[in-house]
């Protein structure tokens, strides 16, 4: 039998505390189902979270796992990384906290090509705080504080985080769920840092305020705007007008961070015991 | 034989070298004068000894890659000058809270802001201690020479180590800069502290399930210990537990009582010429240098001077002060800030017959023994 | 019976309907309490849908490949 995420989580933080339809859940269930897939061990898996309704994922799952400052986690799991080298390291984060407040240390960890993988739930939309416009709110959409919609263009993630220079990159989305279990999965795999955006709903914060009434909405909508890469390579510029791309836009390899680092420090090691 | 070391060492070198004596293994930073010396020392050493050295993105990473690695279970370090130390607060409080040792060693200069780079200042007084937000549990040790800059820094991850919480080390562009004369501790000389391990099985692990000194036990990552670790409000399994008024009350009481319980070892001070003293200087970091040189110069006139030197800031060593509340009449306060220490040493002797007169300068330049002298002159 | 199983945990179930909506073959309606309940299990054809798009996690379906 497949394994089913509850194996993996805190049964007393059950049930959770994310809205009814919210994506964040089928998000972490890829996550969950591409580390028990792979056959990690939960004690070799740490997961840090910034703050956010993705980032209340680490709570309720059963690894080692710490929620930090809003918008840092990738620093921090920088620093346990390079302390504990020998741990799988996933950060999840938001797109508030990912590509806001974090957006500096997300292109940084991505230039560093550190061996951690990080998803990257968006719902294009402040949802903790009430549903304010984040940096992945796309223009025109109406939020709490875009009365008349946002007036700001949006990231593209992927092509942003490829530019930094991460080694994996690649989009799924909530309605893709098998989809995005296997790029995770090719994520947790890739050796150097790796990203992994899931498109998700968020009925409460987004949807209401924006024509899409009901988490099932939001899901049609991913439907029928998700295009994967192979497609749309065959298709004509009208079908590819106001479509999103998914699959896999990066994997190459690239010398990882902390290879080099170490590899550095045992010449520096030998280099002083030379001398004595 | 001694083994120990002699040197002309800078301060910011005495520092790097005190970090490593301490077991240091970690550092995280950014570039800022007058601090970068610690970094530059560091990036060439610690790869030697086999730690981790990072130059980060920003002050806020930097000080998040230091939370992340000691939370990883290195004892972990990171410098800085007062814009920096002002980013990098969020994450102090971050450590605070979820109770991961650090330390941040910061090199204070003029402020505010951008302000006086790179000339001296004693400004970040108060910011080292209230600069997150919230009431949190802080300790702070101020250096005055080089040689304690090295020891106050082994002190710092001692007692980051042992109460699990961000200590401060908080020096000065002089005292950063300044060069002197060292005798090294050789190694086993002063005393290494390391962070409290479980004794207890995972089933039965709480992570903030505190001791009798209020100190919950640290266990490492991937032992099969799983746990969580929150800045909200938690309970003692880790877990946030933000509508829980009682448990909120606890935690914070906890965190300042694992402090106020370890105040004899914490609180450092020393007292110089005060045993008949009429007149006390009351000073600290580079200030005290010049304190010490007017408390010589004013006894040479005959004047009944004494000089009480702080080594730690925070807890604020009000002990010490209220020994000499019936004995000296004056209590002189230099500082290079508009009075950020004299307020609390004011409260301290509120209702004592004592006079506490403020001497403060902020223009970038040093109290000198003559200014002192005149104020000794001038109170007595 | 059908060559699957489905269990729900109605206490983790908030009643989204996404399960309902996605699922090809019918299987599954919201009862009276609004939870995702099995109304025609012989027509699951075991594609695991409603499970993985289940935000609560409250779904798991079972059989055929090996319990």
């Amino acid at each position: 039998m497949a394994t089913h995420v509850s194996e993996y989580l805190r049964l007393d933080k059950m049930p959770h505390i994310w809205c009814p339809g919210c994506g964040t859940g089928i998000i972490l269930g890829a996550v969950v189902r591409a580390i028990a897939k792979l056959g990690y061990k939960r004690d070799d898996v740490v997961v840090v979270t910034g703050i956010g309704c993705s980032s209340r994922t680490n709570a309720i799952i059963d690894f080692n796992t710490f929620q930090t400052t809003h918008g840092r986690a990738l620093s921090f799991a920088t620093g346990f990384k390079m302390a504990r080298p020998e741990m799988k390291v996933i950060v999840i984060t938001g797109d508030g906290d990912g590509s806001g407040i974090g957006g500096n240390h997300l292109i940084h960890t991505a230039r560093r090509n550190i061996d951690i993988t990080t998803i990257l739930v968006n719902n294009g939309i402040y949802g903790m705080t009430g549903g304010q416009y984040s940096p992945l709110t796309p223009r025109g959409c109406i939020a709490s504080t875009a009365a008349t919609g946002t007036m700001e263009p949006c990231f593209d993630m992927c092509e942003l985080v490829k530019a930094a220079g991460a080694t994996y990159v690649a989009r799924g989305t909530a309605y893709h769920a098998t989809m995005l279990e296997q790029l995770i999965a090719k994520a947790l795999e890739h050796h150097g840092f790796s990203f992994v955006e899931g498109i998700a709903q968020c009925p409460i914060g987004f949807g209401r305020r924006n024509n899409q009434k009901t988490p099932v909405d939001m899901l049609n909508w991913q439907k029928d705007h998700a295009i994967t890469i192979a497609a749309a390579a065959k298709a004509s510029p009208e079908e590819l007008a106001g479509k999103f791309l998914i699959g896999e836009f990066v994997n190459k390899e690239a010398p990882e961070f902390s290879d080099v680092y170490w590899e550095a420090s045992r010449k520096a090691q030998q280099k002083v015991k030379e001398a004595r | 034989m001694s083994k120990r070391e002699v040197r002309l060492m800078q301060g910011n070198e005495a520092c790097a070298e005190a970090a490593l004596y301490a077991g240091v293994k970690f550092f995280a930073g950014y570039p800022i004068t007058p601090a970068t010396e610690i970094m530059e020392i560091l990036s060439r050493k610690l790869p030697q000894v086999g730690g981790v050295f990072l130059q980060m993105e920003d002050e806020i990473s930097s000080m998040a890659a230091v939370i992340g690695a000691s939370i990883g279970g290195l004892k972990s370090l990171t410098a800085t000058s007062g814009p920096g130390f002002t980013l990098k607060q969020e994450n102090i409080g971050y450590a605070a809270m979820v109770e991961i040792p650090c330390v941040i060693v910061d090199v204070q200069r003029g402020g505010p802001s951008t302000g006086l780079p790179t000339l001296p200042a004693q400004m970040d007084v108060m910011q080292a201690r209230w600069g997150t937000h919230g009431d949190h549990p802080i300790v702070v040790l101020c250096p005055s020479t080089v040689y304690e800059y090295y020891t106050l820094t082994v002190q710092a991850v001692n007692f980051a180590e042992m109460l699990r919480t961000p200590v401060i080390v908080l020096s000065d562009a002089i005292v950063g800069h300044l060069r002197e004369k060292v005798v090294l501790p050789e190694l086993g000389e002063l005393k290494i502290v390391n962070r409290k391990m479980t004794t207890v099985a995972p089933k039965d692990f709480l992570p903030y399930k505190a001791d009798e000194d209020g100190v919950p036990p640290f266990v490492n990552y991937g032992t099969g210990y799983r746990y969580h670790i929150t800045s909200n409000n938690h309970d003692e399994g880790g877990f946030p537990a933000t509508n829980n008024h009682q448990i909120a009350d606890s935690l914070l009481r906890r965190l300042h009582d694992k402090v106020e319980k370890r105040r004899s070892e914490i609180v450092i001070t020393e007292e110089i010429m005060t045993e008949d003293a009429d007149v006390i200087i009351f000073a600290y970091g580079c200030t005290a240098r010049s304190a010490y040189s007017a408390v010589e110069e004013a006894r040479k006139k005959g004047m009944k001077v004494g000089l009480i030197k702080a080594l730690t800031l925070w807890p604020f060593p009000f002990e010490v002060l209220l020994k000499y509340s019936k004995q000296a009449k004056h209590v002189i306060v230099p500082e290079m800030n508009l009075g950020q220490l004299a307020g609390e040493v004011e409260r301290t002797l509120k209702d004592c017959p004592v006079k506490v007169t403020r001497l403060n300068r902020i223009d970038g330049r040093m109290i000198t023994p003559e200014q002192i002298v005149s104020t000794i002159s001038e109170v007595i | 019976m059908g060559k699957y199983t489905i269990k729900v945990q109605p206490k983790w179930c908030k009643s989204c309907g996404v399960c309902v909506a996605f699922c090809p073959k019918q299987v599954l309606v919201l009862d009276d309490a609004g939870k995702a309940s099995v109304q025609n299990l012989e027509a699951c054809i075991g594609c695991r849908l409603c499970e993985i798009r289940c935000s609560d996690f409250a779904i798991e379906v079972g059989g055929e490949n090996g319990e």
